[in-house]
């Protein structure tokens, strides 16, 4: 394909991102008229899901096809990488807001309500009694007696395997730079085993933190840091997951050469991001 | 291979040109098509924000409550301001970056133009949601853009569409953003290297940057919001530990940068006007570049600010208020260069020159007003009145807006491949530089003698100053409608040429009047891009 090489690949036209954007319409329609009661909501939000599940596989399999047409220079391939980065630039920001959220409950937020600073009156005269600590479900003891979730036993099982995969995928990087396909398909594989194996067990300890700990959401500042973080992070790890069985799937039908898989980098680049945050989660909610 | 990529390609070889009726529109890739979306929507949506303001302008021309009720009337303030900063100013500019940054470094398209369609028709989907709380029950959000806990969550039913059409809005500028910097640090003409780039280029390539980093803080604020509401969680709860006012400080992590997002393009729009009307280089193109990225910079340690009275140790106080002055500096540095390029140079007045060259007097005076607000003990007297709404509206209209018109007056000529009516164009600009400062100027008085902003009635010592607002916003609005005249018109001018202007730099005015539909398939040769910058 001599002109691929020599000229960007501008495709005409496209539908896929209207599609999306009418997936988000009724996605985003039905979450808030669910959230208010409303009973369509959720039936609309499905609608939404449906639409957003049918653009997705259709837009990403008009790329891949494109891809394994050779429509795609060595410039459009630099699009890719540069795009990736930068989309999980924005997701470490994301993240960068709820940690953000989390320090500064336990390091101004808490002490302030305990008389900190020049709070001395605030503790008196509102909050007479409390005092600054962590975990807390702050001093109207949001959600009733908790226990903590500590860093050993489940956590620290978690960490290893999460740990464990971003090993694995590299490995099976290694391998597809190699040429080494057996070794490929088999730690692929090994990875979004680990990572769902990671969500299952993240499942079973929000499971143990409801019904034995009485740690939920709602358990004050430590409850809602607590969930939306790992939630959050989870929710990536579930998606993160997802993209590796597709891509092993891809392997499984002979994708990808040792030269030309920006999909599998841009995943494993996925995989990394979410160990990383997954070690801030182990450091700062589990541990300190 | 496959038929889908056959047919991809005969596509791709033929050098067709748009697609007919409504699916040109739905399915383009094409940045100009995309560029000309985002300028008519955020064109639509200034005048659906400015409608709002003249509900309150027109609400305020005398005190006591005459034709709104209050609830309504903060509405209007929270909907007026969501709808200018997220659906005009911000589309205008990423209307402008899509048309012109291809053709400014000779790249064939933008980076990633399925995306870039994306990016755009999420708008009108957040756009859609957030006026349809218009007409739900509890009336749409009403306390204020900011959306400070604990007050917003007693929103009533528009407050999940609210959360969610922010969402969408962050979604589409991450997008934009991703795009922008892509294309940008990846297609340029071989030989441009980045301190080539023309400045608008590299304005918004610093505020791309920005868009990735802070629009995500957004999306995470507003979500604790939500979850605040409808999940229990006690992020801005006290007594579950939470703190309203970490809800202002993560928004204003965003919020800060938000208001350079705004102005760094303008920056870039000025700086490629007053070089081609003083027919000099312009001044210290490199220092521009620096000067672009330390305000990008400062803009992250400057956020608290906007809360000097919500209780801040006095080192947070002492740190944010110095902090923010130092943004002076390099602001300095951009309006000296600007007028050091007009001098001795061979000026003339056409209409972009106007709206650039009032731009850069009618900027510097909000500038001058937010050094007044970035002293804290001084912001304690200001904070919240209509000093503050003085100074912002000066940064944004005839900052922002008018470096908007500016550039639409500019490359309009580009676009059309013909020129506009120059008189009509003049007098749009002479009665919004004289309405502008009609209605925002007497608001500095209002401010200093103590008028709070956000409040529908008014004691009667400030009826007069509220009047000569109002006045002027009327004559504003109503000026506008000249500029939608001059774009209906716009293609029965003379026929331009392909440099328009006398002697503008930069590759956009290497190709005809108007652009092909594709320019520049394949890179320009190193000379012509060369020439175009000598």
């Amino acid at each position: 394909m001599s002109h691929a090489e020599d000229r960007y690949y501008v495709p005409h036209g496209s539908h896929w991102p209207i599609v999306g954007s009418i997936g988000l319409l009724f996605l985003m329609v039905g979450v808030s008229n669910w959230l208010n009661g409303a009973g369509a909501g959720f039936w609309i939000m499905l609608a939404g899901v449906a639409v957003m599940v049918y653009m997705l596989i259709g837009w990403f399999g008009t790329v891949i096809s494109e891809s394994q047409g050779g429509l795609y220079n060595e410039q459009v391939d630099h699009s890719f990488r540069m795009g990736m980065f930068w989309f999980i630039f924005s997701e470490v920001m994301f993240f960068a807001a709820f940690f953000g959220a989390l320090f500064y409950a336990r390091n101004i937020a808490v002490p302030w309500l305990g008389g900190d600073s020049n709070n001395f009156f605030t503790n008196l005269l509102l909050w007479n009694g409390f005092e600054a600590t962590w975990p807390t479900n702050g001093p109207g003891e949001v959600g009733g007696d908790f226990e903590i979730m500590g860093p050993f036993g489940l956590p620290l099982i978690n960490t290893a395997i999460l740990l464990s995969s971003s090993v694995t995928v590299t490995i099976a990087h290694h391998a597809l730079i190699a040429g080494q396909r057996g070794i490929l398909k088999t730690f692929l594989a090994l990875t979004f085993i680990l990572g769902f194996i990671f969500v299952f067990l993240q499942a079973y300890e929000y499971i143990h933190a409801y019904e034995d700990l009485n740690l939920k959401l709602t358990t004050g500042i430590y409850g809602s840091t607590f969930f939306m973080l790992t939630g959050f992070h989870g929710m990536h790890v579930t998606i993160g997951a997802i993209m590796l069985l597709i891509i092993w799937l891809r392997v499984m039908k002979g994708h990808f050469s040792p030269t030309n898989h920006f999909a599998f980098e841009a995943v494993a680049w996925y995989w990394h991001f979410v160990d990383v945050v997954w070690i801030g989660l182990y450091v700062f909610v589990y541990w300190m | 291979m496959t038929t889908a990529v056959a047919e991809a390609q005969d596509a791709h070889d033929e050098h067709h040109g748009p697609d007919k009726g409504i699916r040109r529109w739905l399915f383009t890739t094409n940045h100009k098509d995309i560029g000309t979306l985002y300028l008519v929507f955020s064109l639509i949506m200034f005048f659906i924000g400015g409608a709002m303001a003249l509900v309150i302008r027109t609400e305020l021309m005398q005190p006591g409550l005459q034709f709104v009720h209050p609830e309504f009337f903060n509405s209007m303030t929270t909907m007026h301001a969501l709808i200018m900063v997220f659906g005009a100013v911000m589309p205008a500019f990423v209307g402008l970056a899509n048309w012109m940054i291809p053709m400014m470094i000779g790249a064939p398209d933008m980076a990633l133009p399925r995306m870039n369609n994306w990016s755009f028709w999420i708008l009108p989907v957040a756009f859609g949601i957030l006026l349809s709380t218009l007409f739900m029950e509890g009336g749409a959000p009403a306390a204020g853009w900011t959306m400070y806990p604990p007050l917003v969550l007693q929103t009533g039913d528009a407050f999940p569409f609210l959360i969610f059409s922010v969402h969408l809005m962050g979604i589409s500028s991450i997008m934009g953003a991703i795009n922008i910097i892509v294309t940008i640090l990846n297609m340029r003409a071989p030989d441009m290297w980045l301190l080539k780039m023309p400045i608008f280029v590299w304005c918004w390539l610093i505020t791309a940057y920005l868009l990735i980093a802070v629009m995500p803080v957004l999306a995470g604020a507003v979500t604790m919001l939500l979850t605040d509401q409808f999940f229990g969680t006690s992020f801005f709860l006290a007594a579950g530990g939470g703190d309203p006012v970490m809800f202002q400080h993560i928004f204003w992590f965003f919020g800060h940068p938000e208001v350079y997002i705004m102005i760094l393009p303008a920056f870039g729009v000025v700086s490629e006007i007053i070089p081609t009307f003083s027919r000099k280089p312009l001044f210290g193109h490199d220092s521009m570049v620096y000067a672009a990225s330390s305000i990008a910079f400062l803009s992250f340690i400057v956020w608290a600010h906007h809360m000097f009275t919500v209780g801040m140790p006095l080192s947070g106080q002492m740190f944010f208020m110095f902090a923010t002055m130092l943004i002076a500096v390099p602001t300095g540095v951009k309006v000296f260069n600007w007028v050091a390029t007009m001098w001795r140079g061979s000026m003339t007045f056409e209409t972009p020159m106007l709206f650039a060259l009032a731009f850069v007097f009618l900027f510097t005076i909000g500038g001058f007003s937010g050094l007044m607000l970035a002293i804290a003990p001084a912001d304690i007297q200001y904070h919240d009145t209509y000093f503050v709404v003085a100074h912002f509206h000066y940064v944004l209209v005839p900052g922002s807006i008018f470096a908007v018109m500016a550039g639409a007056y500019y490359w309009l000529p580009k676009w059309t491949g013909h020129m506009y009516n120059e008189s009509l164009g003049k007098l749009h600009f002479w009665l919004s530089t004289i309405f502008v400062n009609v209605t925002f100027f007497p608001m500095h008085f209002l401010g200093l003698a103590g008028m709070p902003r956000r409040i529908p009635d008014y004691s009667t010592q400030f009826a007069d100053f509220n009047m000569i607002a109002s006045i002027g916003a009327l004559g504003f609005g109503f000026s506008q409608l000249i500029f939608v005249w001059v774009l209906l018109t716009a293609k029965k001018g003379a026929k331009a040429t392909d440099r328009v202007w006398e002697a503008p730099k930069g590759l956009e005015w290497t190709v005809p009047s108007p652009a092909p539909y594709h320019t520049f398939d394949t890179p320009p040769k190193a000379r012509i891009a060369q020439e175009a910058f000598e």
